[in-house]
């Protein structure tokens, strides 16, 4: 079974993003150590892109500062290798098509597969571009997650059918960042998820509260939240590893209700 | 051409969040039912005709040549257009097309300030409601065409994230769209973004290479050997281009914004110093360091300032049929003054940059050979920041 089946097999699974780097790498580490202690299923690690036009205010904040601090893919893929070491919950990489395609997506990609990333996700990677990379991730065993979005309707059947790993839905309209209410109807993406393939669906975009978290639960098969965690970045920076643990082990209970 | 998929080469695609696929599908679809219904290309060739003040004169502009003492130079005069520049050509299209399609609402980006002028002027023209995205930066540069903007009805944004230039209000432009789709079209203002749009805007701004062709034949009964044209995005040199490129024998030649040299950093001279790259819905060459981070370019010209350039340019630059030559900032400035006091012509500083080039090409050829120089907009917006350039502190 792949990492990241098994992160689905325990139940329902929490999922936090953390941006590499901001403000360094040490404190990046922290975080990863402290979300798997607390529960986290899997953990998507950002590397930060200077353009990230997904993103709303909060984490293009986290890609400024990591980028201002130094970092780099290659210094990503360093730290993860020494994360490895001792760091066994599954990992996936989350990043703009520029930073692969740069670097070189065939280097990018057998490197995720030597140092034990599991999963790539693009946003800005489409079903009519996934042959860019696809291939090449098929090849390594890395792979490469589709997202469905509350817009996608008819796609929703293509997509779910050919995707691989975990499908990211994407809770509603818009960038990334904390909204006081989703009201896409998500129950009828997911429905229609199901009816073409078995691999489980994640919900992000929006979600920061324990009480979304429980809803979201039950409606997919995991939780994504990215711009909560680095909001208690923005406030605690390199002393965030507790209040991120935290959080997570709360969530968690959320999702796992 | 290959163009299929919205594929220029390997330049072009669709790289955008899912949360836009169907947008740019239905864009799609609509676009190529539009552009073959006789009613809906009637209604633009009246609004070209009656509102935009085409066609666009085809000037030969007598005192340049003789003072630069070689080929026969034409201006073509996208600068006389409604709003002065040549952005009107494809927002009228792109609106009208975006008012069949039940949209009430243009979004889009500005460097200059031409675009989002042309845009906001389309909005209050058919009604719809307009929202500027421009970079903080700019909206100082170009104090002017944001006051334009708010009096025509239109509300700008000011974008502070990143360098707070044309980049990141394109950004930050597609952000917007992926938030509110339903009612609101993208009025994307360059031949840049995903497919469909630099086959859109290319094909509204064609009307600039299809007159230069019919006034050429009349005045010259021939084709010109030289098409020269400013480069950021690359509209007006798509436009200009386009009805050349299966005549071989014109050289059609791209300016690129060198800033201060493309030898610096300060330069936004993307084929002359980028490499390929995906980035803004499209794969293209852009400027970038060597983790694919895209680089904070620089031009005097905030209507070039921009790290991409267009996927079909892309592709002519790969098959060789187009040049792609870098023009400071010093050189720009100097055409801008040089075709002011010669010709009485104040080019926008964009388009001075394709007049500085020909200023060089010129006296290197024959007097019986012709040069067409595209002016794709007014340089009244640039008179402080010239000003400013050349030490003089003037109000706007």
């Amino acid at each position: 079974m792949s990492r990241i089946k098994e992160a689905f097999a325990k139940g329902k699974a929490f999922i936090p993003f953390i941006t590499c780097g901001d403000p360094d790498l040490e404190t990046t580490g922290r975080l990863v150590r402290a979300a798997a202690d607390n529960g986290a299923d899997l953990i998507e690690l950002g590397i930060p892109f200077s353009d990230p036009t997904a993103e709303g205010p909060v984490i293009q904040g986290a890609n400024i500062r990591a980028l201002a601090g130094g970092i780099t893919t290659d210094k990503v893929f360093d730290f993860v290798k020494e994360l490895r070491k001792d760091v066994s919950v599954p990992l996936v990489f989350m990043t703009y098509a520029n930073v692969v395609f740069s670097y070189g997506a065939d280097a990018f990609i057998s490197t995720c597969k030597e140092i034990g990333i599991d999963g790539l996700i693009l946003p800005d990677l489409p079903f009519e571009e996934k042959d860019e990379f696809g291939p090449l991730c098929k090849q390594c065993g890395v792979d490469l997650i589709s997202l469905i979005a509350p817009t996608s309707k008819q796609r929703i059947a293509m997509i779910a059918k050919e995707a691989d790993g975990f499908l990211y839905i994407v809770s509603s309209l818009g960038v990334t960042g904390a909204r006081s209410e989703i009201t896409t109807d998500l129950s009828s993406i997911v429905k229609v998820v199901r009816e073409n393939t078995d691999i489980p669906c994640a919900i992000g975009f929006g979600i920061s509260t324990t009480e979304q978290a429980e809803k979201m639960a039950g409606i997919a098969d995991g939780v994504i939240v990215g711009s909560a965690i680095i909001k208690i970045m923005e406030k605690y920076g390199r002393e965030a590893a507790k209040p991120v643990g935290e959080y997570v082990k709360s969530m968690k209970a959320a999702v796992a209700h | 051409m290959s163009n299929t998929n919205g594929r220029f080469g390997m330049h072009g695609g669709q790289y955008i969040p899912e949360t836009l696929m169907n947008a740019v599908i239905e864009l799609e679809q609509a676009y190529n039912h539009y552009k073959n219904d006789p009613e809906f290309n009637r209604e633009l060739t009246e609004l070209f005709r009656e509102y935009a003040n085409r066609p666009s004169g085809l000037y030969y502009a007598k005192e340049l040549t003789e003072s630069l003492g070689g080929a026969k130079i034409y201006l073509k005069r996208e600068d006389l257009n409604h709003t002065g520049s040549h952005k009107i050509n494809n927002v009228l299209g792109q609106a009208l097309l975006a008012k069949k399609m039940g949209k009430t609402r243009l979004i889009a980006e500005t460097g200059a300030g031409q675009h989002g002028v042309a845009t906001a002027t389309a909005a209050a023209l058919l009604k719809m409601e307009c929202v500027v995205f421009m970079g903080e930066e700019d909206t100082k540069r170009q104090a002017l065409n944001v006051y334009r903007m708010r009096l025509l009805g239109a509300k700008v944004v000011p974008v502070t994230t990143g360098t707070a230039t044309l980049k990141d209000a394109v950004s930050e432009a597609m952000r917007e769209w992926t938030s509110r789709i339903d009612d609101t079209h993208y009025c994307l203002g360059s031949v840049m973004g995903p497919h469909p749009f630099p086959t859109i805007v290319r094909d509204f701004q064609a009307v600039i290479s299809k007159e230069i062709k019919e006034q050429i034949m009349e005045k010259e009964h021939r084709l010109p050997d030289a098409v020269i044209a400013c480069v950021g995005g690359g509209s007006n040199a798509m436009g200009s281009f386009y009805h050349f490129i299966e005549d071989k024998d014109v050289r059609l030649i791209g300016c690129e914004a060198a800033g201060r040299g493309i030898d610096t950093f300060e330069t936004a001279a993307t084929i002359n110093t980028g490499r390929p790259g995906i980035f803004h819905g499209m794969k293209s060459y852009f400027c970038q360091d060597k983790y694919g981070q895209i680089a904070p370019v620089y031009s005097i010209s905030a209507g070039l300032d921009y790290p991409g350039v267009g996927p079909e340019h892309a592709y002519l630059h790969d098959i060789g049929r187009a040049e792609y030559v870098p023009v400071t900032d010093e050189e720009a400035v100097e055409a801008f003054e040089f075709l002011s006091k010669t010709e009485g012509i104040i080019p926008a500083i964009e388009s001075a940059h394709a007049v500085a080039y020909a200023m060089k090409l010129a006296p290197t050829m024959d007097k019986d050979k012709i040069i067409v120089i595209t002016i794709s907009g007014r340089g009244d917006k640039d008179c402080a920041a010239i000003a400013r350039y050349r030490g003089e502190d003037i109000y706007e």
